[in-house]
């Protein structure tokens, strides 16, 4: 009935009685402080790690296949992969010409190397040899120039697109078309730069990449490689059919007889959302439920300061009650109290969590998120109610005659 | 008609075990309208029981209490809070004001659990400070009033509601002799102006300025009787301020 004003005098009582001790509330205020810049912090950084994972995931193509010796996710023993024989680059051209639901196919053979222009130079560069296919096999982006074409690959020409990192660590303010780069002390000029993919794989993406005519590749760094062969399916929709297209091409290649089972795997991206799926998961859940606990002990600080509220004004519950508060009043007024400290907590703690989540950004693609804000408020609102409930309660069932005979 | 009507009222306390001690043995009485009465008797007479239980902080063991009437023994604790709240005005020994809160919110306190709205609430309790000539206290916190002024604001609290009863548990007890008198004089001013006064009270010189005396020894009525020789102020200054 009077509950709106009943509301708003229990939240007069509790401002007074917060400014009325201050240390204390500071105090008790600090725990749902900590508490919920733990919880916010590790939420956001939670939410970085799944965007960080989409992206990177996306990198590697969502209509791409990988045909390689090695699954990107297993329970198989370790030695028995290792033992299956390599893919090799002629089974690109075979896989080419038999399928018929695939865009383009690209073999890939990589090696680490030195890269250097001038005095700069990445120590470790992951060089790539491919085809003139490989962009479009692999969906990837040219931000700048071009890849390179089917003369220069079939002539195994020394040119080379490289990925935005490596342009970054070797040309300042210098327009990298052009300007011939050293790889492992070979001459490549660079024809093309991928666009910037960011993400946590980074050395998956194009970006840490140089890639090379497949022929140049073969010259320099040799050809007893393992190969990986991309493979870009026309219709996204059609990517289980074309898994299935390959592996029979694959089985045929590789002459498999039936009943034994594939010496290969076909591995596409969401394999790796399927295995991070848990994984993050358990991280949310594990994350969530640590600094959850640094929360729950400040709730316990506001149960306990509110017990000690409440014994201390004893003598003005019962001055309340005998000029008419009812229970009800008595309860709402002390709820209003502990509420309000972890609302105030609440706010405060966001305040340092912003900033502290501009750091987490800097590592992880992340911002905080407004339902985390909102998330948060509630939580601390709901944290004060739960916390201040027995308080309170005892407050409110308080015998007015004991009350008011208490000093 | 009568405001209170005690039929027998027993209050009886658990001290554990089988001991039980009864403060209340059997207490009758009748207060009508416009009543001021004293309610006498050494400590342990069962006085201050029978207070609480008049005031509805305290339900009798058993007995029938009426209140205007209505039948408040079997109350629950919230039908007893509204009755306190509109019915009953408390002014206490040792005054009981909040002690973070001004004259004026002490004495507006009473109205917000009765749910009137701001404004009115502000009117009616700056006009009943007046009423005890101190409304040009009312924003000052207890602790920057004199006692005298204190138990003013009390009585003001305490009238704020427009009662049916005003309940004064030794109203003076913590007050020099001087400025209980001026406390006397205000009740009396209040009796006549048609409010109906309860006293408790041990010292016999204040119960004197009420019309009847009502004496409790053991948790009996010892007697039930007019004021033969009733203390009154002159008419004319009605209060000190």
């Amino acid at each position: 009935m009077y509950f709106f004003q009943e509301l708003v005098e229990g939240l007069a009582i509790s401002f007074r009685a917060i400014r009325a001790n201050k240390m204390r509330s500071i105090l008790t205020t600090l725990g749902i402080v900590i508490g919920i810049v733990s919880v916010t912090v590790m939420a956001t950084a939670i939410e970085g790690i799944n965007r960080a994972f989409d992206r990177s995931a996306a990198a590697f193509g969502t209509d791409v296949l990988y045909v390689q010796k090695w699954p990107w996710v297993s329970n198989e023993d370790w030695s028995t992969i290792r033992n299956r024989r390599n893919i090799k680059v002629q089974y690109a051209a075979k896989i080419e010409r038999q399928a018929t639901l695939v865009d383009a196919v690209a073999p890939v053979i990589g090696t680490v190397r030195r890269v250097s222009y001038g005095s700069n130079s990445v120590e470790s560069a992951f060089i790539s040899g491919t085809t003139n296919q490989y962009l479009n096999a692999s969906g990837g982006t040219i931000a700048d120039g071009r890849f390179f074409t089917a003369e220069e690959s079939a002539g195994g020409r020394p040119v080379c697109a490289v990925g935005a990192s490596i342009v970054e660590n070797l040309f300042y303010n210098e327009d990298p078309i052009g300007k011939t780069i050293r790889v492992a002390g070979y001459p490549y000029t660079i024809v093309g730069v991928f666009e910037k993919q960011g993400g946590m794989f980074g050395t998956f993406t194009s970006d840490s990449r140089v890639f090379v005519p497949l022929i140049s590749f073969e010259n320099h760094f040799g050809a007893r490689r393992d190969v990986t062969i991309q493979v870009r399916v026309q219709n996204q929709k059609e990517m289980d059919d074309a898994k299935i297209e390959i592996e029979g091409i694959m089985r045929q290649i590789r002459d498999l007889p039936p009943g034994k089972s594939n010496d290969f795997n076909v591995n596409q991206q969401d394999v790796l959302l399927q295995f991070f799926d848990p994984i993050s998961t358990t991280i949310a859940i594990i994350g969530l439920f640590i600094t959850g606990l640094s929360l729950f002990v400040g709730s316990i600080g506001i149960m306990n300061i509110m017990f000690v509220s409440v014994t201390e004004r004893t003598k003005e519950i019962g001055i309340r009650k005998a000029i008419g508060a009812k229970r009800r009043t008595i309860l709402l007024q002390f709820l209003a109290e502990s509420a309000s400290i972890c609302l105030i907590g609440g706010i405060i703690g966001l305040m340092f969590a912003f900033p502290l989540s501009l750091i987490v950004n800097q590592f992880l693609p992340t911002a905080m998120p407004l339902s985390v804000v909102a998330i948060s408020i509630l939580i601390s609102l709901f944290v004060g109610v739960i916390s201040g409930f027995l308080p309170a309660y005892r407050a409110a069932k308080m015998d007015p005659v004991e009350a008011l005979r208490y000093e | 008609m009568n405001v209170i009507e005690l039929t027998s009222i027993v209050k009886s306390y658990d001290m554990g075990g089988a001991q039980e001690v009864q403060a209340l043995r059997g207490v009758s009485v009748a207060i009508a309208k416009n009543e001021y009465v004293a309610i006498m008797g050494p400590s342990g007479s069962g006085k201050s029981t029978l207070m609480n239980i008049i005031g509805c902080l305290d339900t009798p063991t058993s007995g029938q209490y009426l209140f205007n009437g209505v039948n408040v023994s079997e109350m629950d604790d919230n039908e007893l809070a509204k009755i306190r709240n509109k019915e009953i005005g408390f002014v206490f020994q040792t005054f009981n004001l909040l002690p973070r809160s001004d004259a004026l919110h002490n004495v507006e306190l009473p109205l917000i659990y009765a749910g009137v709205p701001s404004a009115e609430r502000k009117r009616r309790a700056q006009e009943t400070l007046e009423h005890v000539q101190l409304g040009d206290r009312v924003h000052h916190k207890p602790n920057e009033l004199s006692g005298g002024q204190r138990q003013r604001v009390a009585v003001a609290r305490a009238l704020v509601t427009r009662p049916s009863i005003i309940l004064a548990d030794e109203p003076t007890g913590n007050l020099d002799t001087k400025t209980g008198e001026e406390i006397m004089m205000l009740f009396e001013e209040l009796h006549r102006q048609g409010n109906t006064i309860i006293l408790v009270t041990h010292e016999a010189d204040i119960a004197e300025h009420a019309i009847r005396a009502i004496r409790l020894r053991d948790g009996h009525i010892e007697s039930d009787e007019l004021i033969v020789k009733r203390r009154t102020f002159d008419k004319k200054p009605a209060m000190a301020s």
